[in-house]
């Protein structure tokens, strides 16, 4: 209300469309538009186009073309791999294991809800066994318990590379070699190893040679592209049961005529953003610990997550006695757009899972605020969340009944 | 089709069909609540400033079982008339909260104040209509004000030495074995619980009698009802 300026610090959850990519994207929508499995010309070009964005995305991952799903986003392609393998892999587990023998599935408790909650549905419907591997205080999943946890009939761990909550990096190369001895040592192809790196595309080396993993997914809509389009890295040999069968496109894992536009879009912004990951880490890195410095000087604050290893744009803060969505509401009223996860704020009413899952209380989940960074943040947005928070916290706690002690953060 | 006439209604079926939306004149502007709920979500009525001057009016507090918020009311009564003349309250809890106890608090103390018998009947129902509706998955919160005062209420006759007029409500134990009332049900039911299962997921009901869950049904099917209004089942 008294800044006339919008200031969205919610990249987490999506990315406003880079001009330079919507500039791609017009032409395929009128003049491109056939259909790629078309043999005349107009069909021809919007293949060729299609070719294009996949040998791009596949140069920037460091993998084979015939390696690269287009899917409709980071949660389609999450669930293709995490109910696909396990699908996939039940005749041979039989077989390896004896006849009551079921996949096994590794997932860490901080990963995305596309992949914890299929993989809930499948261990509920029996189709799966399930090993949760929990999160230190910083959120970081330890290599050993990951490990502990393999066993003869494991054929999948899925660790995101980045939390999109708190932010922290996981060690997804450590878990990828340890993945690989293991496998060696017992001749087996299993587990096979997949990260969501929805949240990390823009700010983390994507090479994924040293990350050791079989799948990976990212999507458009985290990376000023265009929403509803994802790519899912599957590398070759790792079978899969489909999703969505039809006419046979992308190998015939994934149905459907292409989505050419979104697909041209979305291999223009991961593009753009791996080349100017490094400048733009640095930039935000400065802008977000200018953000976490001034906003811990709030009493009764912490700073949620791992203090270094952690994305260059996340800052998640837990203010105690004050209710997460309230505090998004005020902010919204100041033109400043952040995310919290509050129970109150969720569909389902249950905190954020994430920051549960680091052994933080519920009070600490409730008053949680995620602040997340993007290309249009500058100094003054910062400086200007900076200034109205303590007004907000400050307005939110005279009218609350509570009056939590720090034992709450520890 | 559900009747979208009465406020509550429409904002129930609104935020069932797509996601959570405002009713009333706010509806399609884009913002979340209502106008009245964010009047009274920005500028809230009749907050708790100055605890140490209501040391001795009568208090209430309850907890949501929904999402662990809190809420505590006083109120001052007039001993004559049995009217109350002033109510102030402190939540801890979303945007809806603070709106409904807000509301709440004008509704009791205008027109010089309801009675403790009238302000006994006041339903959460009342106050959504007043502020326009509520997001269905908000409804709960506007509960947790009207407990917290009926708390209160009882506080008063306590502290007046009237305990014939105090009314506690206990449960009806449903599950005998793990001591599970009407009113779990109830606040599974108020924190979206619609099938029996989900309320199974809240409180265990009937997993250690199950002969109790045809009840159980029958009580979730009331619940709905009185909350979310005819023809919600299944929609
Ligand atoms: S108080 Fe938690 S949702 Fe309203």
């Amino acid at each position: 209300m008294n800044s006339s300026r919008l200031i969205y610090l919610d990249h987490a959850a999506t990315t406003p469309l880079d001009p330079r990519v919507l500039e791609v994207m017009q032409p395929a929508f009128a003049d491109t538009f056939g259909n790629p499995s078309s043999f005349h010309t107009v069909g021809l070009r919007a293949k060729e186009l299609v070719a294009e964005a996949r040998a791009s995305v596949a140069r920037l991952l460091h993998v084979r073309e015939d390696e690269i799903l287009f899917t409709s986003g980071g949660t389609e392609g999450d669930n293709m791999v995490v109910v696909g393998i396990p699908r996939a892999a039940r005749v041979q587990i039989r077989q390896q294991c004896g006849e009551e023998a079921k996949p096994h599935v590794i997932a860490s408790a901080i990963e995305h809800h596309a992949v914890l909650e299929p993989l809930l549905s499948l261990q509920k419907s029996g189709e799966i066994e399930l090993t949760i591997v929990p999160v230190d205080r910083e959120g970081l999943v330890d290599v050993e318990a990951i490990k502990k946890a393999l066993q003869p009939n494991t054929v999948l761990v899925s660790l995101m590379l980045a939390n999109n909550e708190i932010g922290t990096i996981q060690p997804v190369a450590d878990v990828g070699r340890m993945l690989l001895a293991w496998r060696k040592e017992r001749k087996t192809a299993f587990p096979y190893f997949h990260s969501d790196a929805c949240q990390a595309a823009e700010f983390l080396d994507l090479n994924v040679e040293p990350l050791h993993v079989d799948a990976l997914v990212i999507n458009g809509s985290k990376m000023y592209g265009p929403k509803g389009v994802g790519v899912l890295f599957l590398r070759r040999g790792v079978k899969l049961e489909p999703l969505v069968r039809g006419g046979g496109q992308e190998r015939g894992l994934r149905a459907g005529t292409e989505h050419v536009p979104g697909i041209i879009g979305l291999a223009k912004a991961f593009e753009l953003a791996q080349a100017e990951r490094e400048d733009e880490c640095v930039r935000l890195t400065v802008l977000r610990d200018r953000l976490v410095d001034g906003l811990l000087q709030i009493p009764k604050s912490r700073l949620n997550g791992h203090p270094t290893l952690r994305l260059p744009n996340s800052a998640n803060i837990s203010f105690l006695d004050i209710e997460g969505e309230a505090a998004v509401l005020y902010l919204d009223a100041e033109g400043i757009m952040a995310s919290t996860g509050s129970a109150c704020a969720s569909a389902s009413l249950d905190p954020s899972h994430v920051i549960l899952a680091t052994g933080l209380s519920y009070e600490a989940a409730h008053g949680s605020l995620r602040f997340t960074l993007g290309h249009s943040t500058t100094q003054e947005d910062v400086d200007r969340v900076i200034e109205v928070m303590p007004g907000i916290v400050e307005r939110l706690r005279r009218m609350s009944p509570t009056n939590l002690d720090m034992k709450y953060f520890l | 089709m559900p009747d979208a006439s009465s406020p509550i209604q429409s904002a129930t079926n609104a935020a069932r069909q797509g996601d959570v939306v405002g009713v009333g004149s706010s509806a399609g502007k884009g913002w979340f609540y209502a106008d009245a709920v964010k009047e009274h979500f920005f500028r809230p009525k009749n907050f708790m400033q100055d605890e140490a001057a209501y040391g001795d009016a009568a208090m209430g507090m309850v907890g949501s079982p929904a999402c662990g918020d809190a809420m505590k009311i006083w109120i001052k009564v007039d001993p004559e008339t049995e009217r109350i003349t002033d109510l102030k309250w402190k939540t801890f809890g979303c945007g809806s909260a603070i709106a409904s106890t807000s509301m709440m608090s004008v509704m009791i103390t205008e027109d010089g104040g309801k009675t403790l018998t009238e302000a006994r009947k006041l339903r959460p129902q009342d106050i959504m209509e007043r502020l326009g509706g509520l997001p269905a998955r908000k409804v709960h919160c506007s509960v947790l004000g009207d407990k917290a005062l009926r708390a209160a209420i009882n506080d008063w006759y306590r502290k007046n030495n009237r305990h014939d007029q105090i009314q506690v409500e206990q449960g009806r134990i449903i599950d005998k074995v793990l001591k599970i009332t009407d009113h779990d049900i109830e606040e599974a039911v108020l924190d979206g619980a619609d099938t029996l299962e989900k309320v199974q997921q809240k409180c265990k009901v009937g997993t250690g009698d199950p002969s109790c869950i045809p009840e159980v049904e029958q009580l979730i099917r009331f619940y709905m009802e009185k909350f979310f209004g005819a023809n919600s089942m299944g929609a």
